[in-house]
């Protein structure tokens, strides 16, 4: 962002104009400007957490589906299952009982039930349906498992009952592993391409920019100060989400190289920075500056794996992602923060947030104005 | 006449285009130290672009220009902390109490806090301070930005039509106040379209049309040169027509029914003629005025 200077001719300075003072004023009515600002509050800081909290126990329960069974007549195995481990069969199936077979398996049709299971002598029958196959993996990795402890014991062996569920979900990241970068990442956005552009279009428009020009003071210095008051609002809106996250509600392991996600959060909000910039080098009214962020933000966000997560997001969307520099700076917190992969893994999100942000910031300085006329 | 060094504004055959629009189409003028200069035209005259260019904000595109000895373009960071402008629009950080914008404004000056509260008291906003910009009436925040323009105690200072949108009480406020400022020693340049507000406070007026200045001069003595007759009206029904007319054969006589208007350049006859009469009820003598030599300037056809 220091090239915004050359956009000033060079010209000798004394010194008070290199000292902290007006940057620390500049920075201080910034941060005033902003903390009074109670949508520019909620929107940037208080949505993205109202978000996560609400998907995050939205998906949190769908995440780890507790089957329902309907145990017709008398299923030995399973009452043996669960009287060994108390608890722990009833983390992954709830066992209703039932007399009649033709209405529990229609129970099972319909999708109200998961499964219907019989004894038959020595032989458990475990109906199930195959319209959701994840629930159908699952109870038939559950009941086999039951089978062969059974088995185990009934030869002779010593193995207590146990079931190991995690087996069946773990491959994947847990939803609070994408959502929680997902949604920091488009929060990250927002409030970096919003907070450049409407500070650029509306202090154009009441004329501060003007009034600031007329101040012996650098461009560089307004400049630094409105970077640093928004890098401390991403700094924060990093720490609300990591101290949400890691609730054990929602569950988040932070990953031994997390702290790589506080470089990415400052080259993403300065890349998000230049977007807003260019977007107010142009927009002339600050209803225009909104809805061309918006226009940028919002799809990138669909796109850029923040609202879709990549992994499960159609291979279009992965292709097409790649032109966004949204899903850097998500994937570059994903990374670090929930994959556990090494610090290094940031490097190339940081790169490329960083040559967006200085080709950006070029562009912006040559088609910069002072004065909406 | 005593010798003296430059004078504060010094204007060349200054010129600004924007494409094809000719804005000032060569202006030459001279600001002397201490003299309170206004800038009069109808909209669109080029008032606000030959501001722009003493400024500084924009580059001439011809002509010579120095404030305080300095040429003001390009952006000059010795001459900034030597002048101070006001901005047509009030100009100020978004949500911050007056107190915290004149700090602000002052720290970019290397000014100390402690001269900026007291300048907020010499503007009369003491017991505003803690008010947020966007709350304050339209002449509390005039004179804050007055205030602004000012915290860093400048040689020079441009305002562009400071008193724009305010009620007639609010107006004379900040008339004193801009005197004072023009009392303790500083030079002021300022644009209006008020004839009032040009004609008491100006010591020069320059009025501009179409990118030119058209006359330069003291309101008062632009208003003698402008050589108008003198109106004097009296209630209806004291006196004939024709009796007003008897006193001063060249007046213009008329009488609505309200009042009887005698226009004449020879007031005192007319006014010694109707007090033999015992015919001076309502009384009123309206000489011409700075808005009289204005719209004989510019004209009187309106302009959007």
């Amino acid at each position: 962002m220091t090239a915004t200077t050359t956009s000033v001719p060079a010209t000798t300075t004394s010194g008070s104009q290199h000292s902290l003072g007006p940057l620390r004023s500049l920075s201080r009515a910034m941060y005033l400007g902003f903390v009074r600002d109670r949508p520019a509050l909620f929107f940037s800081l208080l949505m993205p957490i109202l978000f996560l909290l609400l998907f995050g126990s939205i998906y949190k329960s769908s995440s780890a589906p507790r089957l329902t069974v309907v145990e017709v007549g008398q299923v030995s195995l399973l009452n043996q299952a669960q009287t060994a481990a108390p608890g722990q069969l009833g983390k992954v199936l709830k066992v209703t009982h039932s007399t009649d077979l033709a209405a529990a398996l229609e129970s099972v049709r319909k999708g109200t039930n998961d499964a219907v299971v019989q004894q038959l002598g020595h032989t458990v029958v475990v109906h199930y349906s195959i319209a959701d196959q994840t629930a159908a993996g699952i109870v038939q990795a559950v009941f086999s498992s039951i089978v062969q402890q059974a088995d185990a014991v009934a030869a002779g062996s010593k193995a207590a009952y146990q079931l190991t569920t995690q087996q069946v979900e773990d491959k994947s990241l847990k939803p609070i592993q994408y959502l929680a970068p997902g949604l920091l990442g488009w929060a990250i956005a927002s409030g970096g391409a919003f907070g450049a552009s409407i500070t650029l279009v509306s202090w154009r428009q009441n004329k501060l920019l003007r009034r600031l020009r007329l101040a012996p003071i650098n461009v560089g210095t307004v400049v630094l100060a409105r970077v640093g008051v928004s890098l401390g609002v991403a700094i924060v809106q990093l720490a609300a989400f990591l101290a949400i996250a890691t609730l054990p509600y929602f569950g988040l392991k932070l990953s031994a190289s997390w702290w790589m996600a506080i470089p990415v959060v400052i080259c993403g909000t300065l890349a998000f920075m230049a977007i807003g910039l260019l977007v107010g080098s142009f927009a002339k009214t600050q209803q225009a500056a909104t809805a061309v962020a918006n226009a940028i933000i919002l799809p990138m966000a669909f796109l850029g794996g923040a609202f879709i997560p990549l992994d499960y997001a159609p291979a279009w969307i992965r292709d097409v992602s790649y032109a966004m520099p949204l899903r850097y700076l998500v994937v570059g917190m994903q990374n670090v923060m929930a994959r556990g992969e090494g610090p290094a893994s940031a490097l190339p999100a940081i790169g490329i947030l960083l040559g967006l942000a200085a080709v950006l910031t070029v562009i912006s300085v040559r088609v910069f104005r002072w004065d909406a006329v | 006449m005593v010798t003296r060094v430059a004078a504060t504004i010094s204007v060349q055959n200054l010129r600004k285009s924007y494409g094809s629009m000719v804005a000032v189409a060569g202006v030459s003028f001279e600001v002397e130290q201490g003299e309170f200069f206004g800038i009069l035209g109808p909209n669109g005259a080029g008032k606000t672009t030959t501001l722009e260019m003493l400024e500084g904000l924009r580059k001439p595109d011809d002509g010579q220009l120095t404030v305080l000895g300095l040429p003001p373009w390009p952006r000059n960071p010795a001459l900034l902390p030597r002048i101070g402008v006001q901005l047509q629009s009030t100009s100020f950080f978004e949500r911050l109490t007056a107190r915290e914008q004149i700090r602000t404004f002052a720290s970019l000056y290397g000014i100390s806090t402690r001269r900026a509260d007291e300048m907020l008291g010499v503007v009369g906003l003491d017991d505003q301070a803690e008010k947020k910009a966007e709350q304050l009436s339209g002449g509390q925040s005039q004179r804050l930005s007055i205030a602004c323009a000012l915290v860093h105690d400048p040689e020079l200072v441009f305002m562009d039509e400071p008193t724009g949108a305010l009620d007639p009480q609010a107006r004379r406020n900040l008339w004193d106040l801009l005197r004072q400022i023009n009392a303790d020693g500083r030079t002021v340049v300022l644009t209006t379209h008020h004839m009032d507000e040009a004609e008491t406070l100006c010591d020069r007026v320059a009025i501009m049309d179409h990118g030119e200045i058209l006359q330069l001069g003291a309101p008062a003595a632009l208003v003698r040169e402008l050589d108008t007759p003198v109106r004097i009206s009296i209630e209806s029904g004291q006196l004939t027509a024709a009796s007003a007319q008897a006193l001063s054969p060249v007046a213009e006589v008329g009488d609505d029914g309200v009042s009887l208007t005698i226009a004449t350049r020879d007031p005192a006859t007319v006014l010694a003629g109707l007090a033999d009469h015992r015919a001076l009820a309502g009384l009123r003598v309206q000489g011409a005025n700075l808005e009289d030599v204005f719209l004989t300037l510019t004209g009187r056809e309106y302009r959007a």
